[in-house]
């Protein structure tokens, strides 16, 4: 059976997460070798995934962590954990 | 080729945010309780359950620390359903609170930061339905889980594009700005898995949904992402080739 090429792209991302089986990976490999669409829709789509994903994509907005201790340090004095067992009271 | 996308150079970089995640540590916790000092490795199972046993009997501070690691986890995926950054943080915050109080119900099948989203994405449904505001995936849902347009932007060929080009800014506002105009069902997804870095599973638990679902969701998010900046970014940065050509 010969992939076309939609039917590479349905498996793009099941590709690309090593999600395929043996079969099919061996003939989308073999369609990838000559098809150059193919070949720049996947390389394309994996070069996006690792952009999106480095640390420098998505800041945390400025003083979040400094923000989020400083309400714990606040509120978890008098906060209680649930559930609080008689064997482990709370200092 | 799954690590080109799930490795390189992503955890060197994860490991220096928790290098200065640690400077803070040491400016705010450890001034006042140096005893509590705990080197970075604690992201390993054995040892979270360990500073959840000592949270539990007492040593609260240590909480701190517990969640320090998964802080970046949680405010991006509250932000992929709220998309707003004042009303994530303030989410954020309040699922830390919460997951605190419950931390005796939290069971250490299962991974903590797994759990602490699951907790933040309740906190973050919570207030939308005060707010009196669907939950943003409903609406999507009707509007786009029928078979819609999933094809890739057609191209013959692909040049690179290296990290160094996120020096730039307007490259990363780029990337931002498509991933925030996903619908919401796909960027939640998309953010659990290919930002966060969650597993099919964990993903599925943590939004409640099966893991069918995710992968035909996540296939989608990627399917839109690389038709809207597969162009952009192509236009965006030049050729190297060209440079050579016009300096020699
Ligand atoms: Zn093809």
């Amino acid at each position: 059976m010969k992939l076309r090429c939609e039917h590479v792209w349905s498996y793009i991302s099941e590709y690309i997460d090593d999600a395929v089986d043996t079969e099919l990976r061996e003939e989308i490999e073999k369609h990838l070798e000559h098809c150059e669409i193919c070949s720049a829709v996947l390389d394309s789509t994996r070069n996006i995934l690792v952009l999106t994903a480095d640390e420098r994509t998505f800041e945390l907005p400025v003083g979040f962590s400094e923000r989020l201790h400083a309400r714990l340090a606040k509120e978890l004095v008098a906060a209680k954990i649930d559930g609080e067992s008689p064997e482990n009271p709370s200092p | 080729m799954k690590a080109l996308v799930g490795n390189n150079g992503r955890r060197a970089r994860r490991s220096d945010w928790l290098g200065s995640a640690k400077n803070l540590k040491d400016q705010d916790i450890d001034a006042r309780q140096p005893q509590t000092r705990l080197d970075a490795s604690m992201k390993s199972a054995s040892c979270e359950r360990e500073i959840i046993a000592r949270i539990l009997t007492g040593e609260t501070d240590l909480f701190h620390e517990l969640i320090r690691p998964c802080e970046r986890m949680v405010y991006l995926t509250v932000l992929s359903m709220m998309k707003d950054e004042a009303e994530a943080e303030d989410v954020t915050q309040e699922a830390m609170l919460k997951a605190f109080r419950a931390l005796r119900s939290f069971h250490a099948e299962a991974k903590f930061s797994t759990w602490l989203v699951a907790i933040a994405l309740n906190e973050g449904r919570r207030r939308l339905r005060i707010a009196g505001r669907a939950p943003l995936e409903s609406l999507d849902e009707q509007a786009s889980e029928q078979e819609g347009d999933f094809t890739p932007a057609v191209l013959t060929d692909w040049r690179e594009i290296p990290l160094e080009a996120l020096e730039r800014k307007e490259i990363r506002q780029a990337l931002v700005e498509a991933v925030g105009q996903l619908p919401a069902i796909y960027r939640q997804v998309f953010t659990l898995r290919d930002i966060e870095e969650l597993d099919v599973k964990e993903t599925a638990e943590a939004l409640e949904i099966s893991a069918n679902v995710v992968k035909v969701r996540l296939h989608r998010a990627r399917m839109l992402l690389q038709k809207r900046l597969a162009p952009l970014l192509k236009a965006a940065v030049p050729v190297r080739k060209r440079f050579f050509w016009s300096t020699t």
